[in-house]
């Protein structure tokens, strides 16, 4: 078994959900019970694997990559088919293992207009490939590769079943993306032109791509070269992130998704980036981390004090979700630009945190959406009144996107403030404790606008046009069992944060100290 | 004087003829076309069309097992060369005109146009590209540019009774004469300065000859631009557009794909072997090229309402990102190998990308009589797999995986970046610049098939004939590989070298 899984368990989780996807194409598109249930088993057997890798990694050993596989594939360019996974990538591959099945199930009888499930459940597979395979690739053209195989099937989800403006923000979502990648992948270019030549299998010496031996190999580059070479990649990752200023796809592209696309789109997508930056850009180019570490801090204190100004003057409900992640994404990114292991386990835990807790939202935002055909703020109300359950979980979910202790939100936000009381490198103290402190004043703002949100729209009596609606009804049975293992988990991983930092703790403080920036 | 006759021995050069067996089977197939299109009569036409699809099949064979000979062959004094990168080139060129065979055959059997003229035309035209593929000597690229493009003329202004598709064939004509007088001109002066038609002669001459002579430059500038027409490079491309549009949309496809990748061919050849030791004089000229045509091409296709038109944009576009790692290949041999093989995988993956869409293109049209955009509307809902292919079609010229265009473009920055220069990182970061302006097109496209509906309400399926869904499955199975397995492409062009330039 375990035999089987190191030299098969990661290439079967990227590659069942294609697997899956294909045959789906080969059934026709009247048959959409059985596309259901094919999709969903699929996901299922994705999430099998995920348990039996789960159950046979070794944790104690967290730092070096397991399940790797190394083989050959574009020889021309020293490209290989590189995968494996350490403690930094493990939650996030959990997390979308757990995510894309939840997804299913919960648009098992809620598919938005135009329906057609045989091509929506397809494209969630497809993403599920991407998603997957970005968490797992260590060879930089492989993470290309699979970075924007993510891209197409959003874009189709949230162009044909978003809502009303969704053409607009498609091609936003699309265009900024492709803008980042682009740019990156030049850096990618660079990188392997400018770095030394490393052994390889067969005898020799060539430029890589493989991620593992890119941090010895890329030092020699010049501090200039470098310093451009992160610019480059910089753009990439952050524009997926989203950092201020390049945010404002996001929350087009959030608001006019289809539910289950926000849900993808907020719980991995936005991981990408941040994980590129944790994965690539801060082992591969230290130095030039160093020297971008306190520009990226100040566009994440910027993200965190504007996204909360945005969420306080939004209508609409699940815009509002939208500027909460660009905020809650900047504690994310300040707990990496301390570039220290107590910041950077932080900024991953914020990861993880911040995918259930707003995949929650917007799941909720969704579902209330279909029961209303609104989500004005002011048009809605009282929910606690007319759909109890539905405004507890509601309630539950604010409160931990607010950072409540006891909840998985306050692990993200709250070691990573403090992180930056004492940043790694020579970075300037500081200039790192006023980031502290505007971070600290935006976990207010983001308190009143979570209560806020929560007293329009769940206090009080229902409104007037909702008051006696047949559509308004309490939390259904498939919405309880998609919602149930995220709620779960958001309260666990509240009380036992452990569970995830004893997984990244090894792998980041190795990484940590192999950035070898003296502190 | 007649004693003199007499005793001259007259030696017949000894012809390699397993080396020319691709060329002489193409020429054979030609001669058959003629004699049977001349005693068949109007209903069995469709002759045509089967033989020259199966002699250009059946030319590959000979490819083949000079591939597999692996032999470098030099015929006639050095003026014509059997390589890896001659007999992967004529193979592409085999295989591309053999795709627009399939887009020809029932477009022009339900039109009423001339069958067997046709096929000769594009059998003819396709000998050129073959012969250019070879030749290392300025007169026989000259006679295999004449070769491929009179016949290309002719098939512009195919469909006679329309005025667009006369316009089309004149204006292809009169640009495509100026274009061969201006590199005419040139290759006369580069002959005058160093006694010689032989690319390989050239080279060692005119990297003697001083810079101060200007003539030469003169000379290079004059056969690059020649080229640059041939390419559709800004700002030689003004005939690109109409002439795209006139034309019957299978030569369309045979122009934006064969005929274009037969011109990198001769520049390729030209640059590395001719004039590789002034790569002072060519690099910048064709540094501005590149970045003048990827945005013209893309800011322009950005307002086209007709499919034809956006595409030939894109396609010049497209010559933009090729002409690219030329611009930077004399940074040192190994820019100059990758410049090389990058724009040799780039043009084997924009054929089949770009056929490909043409083949989507004809298929639309054949229900919706117009190749506008908004009459794309809703294709989704009525033709599912149209779409897909499409869409295919579209992200891999985009460069986005797994279609096979990012690695296209990868090979690019990878050239780029490998000159290592100022220059080269700045022209990397304006194609990606371009790739995004270029995904706004692209990206319309999909968003009209995909998400508006039929402008008319009418959503009867189309019938697409098996001819054109072969074309379809031959473009699309070599997208998609090569996309997910890029080494199977690099494993035929892997071994290409050209003289001046090592592997």
């Amino acid at each position: 078994m375990k035999d089987f899984l190191n030299s098969w368990g990661l290439s079967l989780a990227i590659f069942v959900p294609l697997v899956g996807a294909v045959v789906m194409l080969l059934v026709p598109k009247a048959n959409e019970q059985l596309h259901k249930v094919l999709a969903l088993a699929t996901s299922l057997v994705v999430a099998l694997i995920g348990v039996l890798l789960l159950a046979n990694f070794q944790y104690d050993d967290g730092k070096t990559l397991q399940f790797v596989v190394d083989k050959s594939w574009i020889p021309f360019i020293n490209s290989r088919y590189i995968v494996g996974i350490d403690g930094i990538s493990l939650p996030l591959i959990a997390l979308t293992m757990l995510v894309v099945p939840l997804c299913i199930i919960y648009s098992w009888n809620h598919f938005p207009e135009p329906k057609n499930p045989k091509a929506f459940l397809i494209l969630i597979l497809i993403l599920e490939t991407g998603m997957i395979g970005t968490f797992c690739a260590q060879d930089l053209i492989l993470f290309f590769v699979f970075f924007e195989v993510v891209l197409l099937p959003m874009y189709f989800m949230i162009g044909v079943w978003g809502g009303e403006k969704r053409r607009y923000a498609a091609m936003k979502f699309f265009l900024y993306t492709l803008f980042g990648s682009a740019l990156m992948i030049v850096s990618f270019m660079a990188l392997y032109f400018l770095s030394d030549k490393v052994p390889v299998p067969g005898g020799g010496f060539e430029h890589t791509f493989d991620m593992r031996a890119l941090p010895v190999a890329a030092a020699g580059i010049s501090s200039t070269a470098a310093l451009w070479i992160f610019g480059g990649m910089f753009m990439g990752f952050g524009i997926k992130v989203p950092m201020f200023p390049f945010h404002t796809w996001l929350p087009d592209a959030h608001t006019q998704a289809p539910t289950v696309g926000s849900v993808i789109l907020a719980a991995v997508l936005l991981k990408l980036g941040t994980y590129g930056f944790v994965r690539i850009a801060l082992p591969i180019l230290p130095e030039a981390a160093e020297k971008w570490a306190p520009f990226i801090g100040l566009l994440a204190v910027i993200g965190i004090i504007y996204g909360a100004l945005c969420c306080l003057a939004q209508t609409d409900m699940k815009r509002l979700i939208a500027f909460s992640s660009v905020a809650h994404m900047g504690f994310v990114m300040l707990g990496i630009a301390t570039l220290t292991d107590f910041g950077i386990n932080a900024a991953i835990f914020g990861m993880v945190a911040h995918g259930l807790i707003t995949g929650m939202l917007f799941f909720v935002a969704g579902s209330a959406k279909e029961r209303f055909h609104t989500l004005d703020i002011a048009r809605l109300g009282g929910m606690l009144k007319q759909m109890p359950r539905m405004g507890w979980i509601l309630g539950l979910s604010a409160m931990a996107s607010l950072g409540l202790p006891g909840l998985a939100g306050f692990w993200g936000e709250f070691p990573a403030i403090l992180s930056a009381y004492n940043p790694g490198g020579d970075l300037n103290e500081g200039l790192f404790r006023v980031y502290m402190v505007v971070a600290a004043l935006g976990t207010v703002l983001a308190a009143a606008y979570l209560l806020w949100l929560y007293q329009r729209v769940a206090f009080g009596l229902p409104k007037e046009e909702f008051a006696d609606d047949p559509h308004v009804h309490d939390v259904s049975f498939t919405e309880y069992v998609a919602w149930v293992p995220m709620i779960v988990l958001i309260v666990v991983l509240g009380f036992f944060p452990n569970i995830i930092f004893h997984v990244t703790n090894p792998a980041v403080s190795d990484m940590v100290s192999a950035m070898g920036l003296g502190s | 004087m007649l004693a003199q006759l007499a005793t001259f021995a007259w030696d017949a050069p000894s012809v390699d003829l397993h080396a020319l067996a691709p060329e002489i089977v193409v020429t054979a197939t030609l001669v058959i076309l003629l004699v049977v299109d001349a005693f068949t009569g109007d209903d069995q036409r469709w002759a045509a069309s089967s033989i020259a699809g199966i002699g250009l099949l059946v030319a590959l064979i000979p490819v083949a097992t000079l591939a597999y000979d692996g032999v470098e062959r030099i015929l006639f004094g050095g003026a014509y060369v059997v390589d890896d990168f001659a007999l992967v080139l004529k193979a592409l060129f085999l295989l591309s005109a053999y795709v627009v065979v399939l887009l020809s055959t029932n477009y022009i059997a339900e039109g009423d146009y001339w069958e067997g003229e046709y096929y000769e035309m594009i059998l003819a035209s396709v000998l050129g590209m073959m012969v250019m593929a070879s030749a290392r000597d300025l007169i026989s690229i000259f006679v295999a540019l004449e070769l491929l493009s009179i016949p290309a003329y002719m098939m512009a202004a195919w469909r006679k009774r329309d005025v667009k598709s006369d316009e089309a064939g004149l204006k292809y004509y009169l640009m495509g004469v100026f274009a061969s007088a201006v590199m005419l001109y040139g290759m006369s002066v580069l002959y005058g300065y160093t006694g010689s038609t032989l690319l390989a002669d050239i080279a060692p001459r005119i990297g003697e000859l001083a810079t101060s002579t200007p003539l030469v430059t003169l000379g290079i500038v004059f056969v690059v631009i020649g080229f640059a027409f041939k390419v559709s490079a800004v700002p030689f491309h003004t005939w690109a557009p109409d002439t795209y549009e006139g034309a019957p949309t299978p030569v369309t496809a045979f122009l934006a794909v064969a005929s274009k990748a037969a011109g990198f061919v001769a520049l390729l050849t030209l640059l590395f072997v001719g004039f590789w030791p002034r790569h002072d004089v060519w690099q910048p000229l064709l540094w501005v090229l590149s970045a003048a045509t990827m945005f013209v091409g893309n800011f322009i296709a950005l307002r086209q309402t007709n499919v034809v038109r956006m595409l030939a944009y894109s396609g010049i576009a497209q010559a933009g990102y090729i002409l690219a790692p030329l611009a930077v290949a004399g940074a040192s041999p190994e820019a100059a190998s990758q410049a090389l093989h990058s724009v040799v995988i780039y043009l084997v993956i924009y054929a089949a990308m770009n056929l490909g869409a043409f083949a989507v293109v004809l298929a639309v049209a054949r229900k919706t009589r117009s190749a506008e955009i908004s009459t794309y509307g809703g294709l989704f809902s009525y033709a599912p797999g149209l779409t897909v292919c499409m869409s295919i079609f579209m992200f891999s010229l985009a460069g986005i995986p797994p279609a096979a265009g990012w690695f296209a473009k990868l090979g690019i920055f990878q050239a780029l970046a490998s000159a290592g220069t100022t220059s080269g990182y700045v022209l990397a970061v304006l194609v990606a610049l371009n790739s995004v302006i270029a995904f706004a097109y692209y990206g319309r496209l999909m968003r009209v098939m995909w998400m508006d509906d039929a402008p008319d309400g009418d959503v009867s399926p189309i019938k697409v004939p098996w001819s054109l869904t072969a074309a379809l499955a031959i473009t699309v199975a070599v997208t998609l590989v090569a996309g997910v397995l890029p080494g199977l492409v690099t494993h035929f062009t892997d071994p290409i070298t050209l003289l001046a330039v090592g592997s």
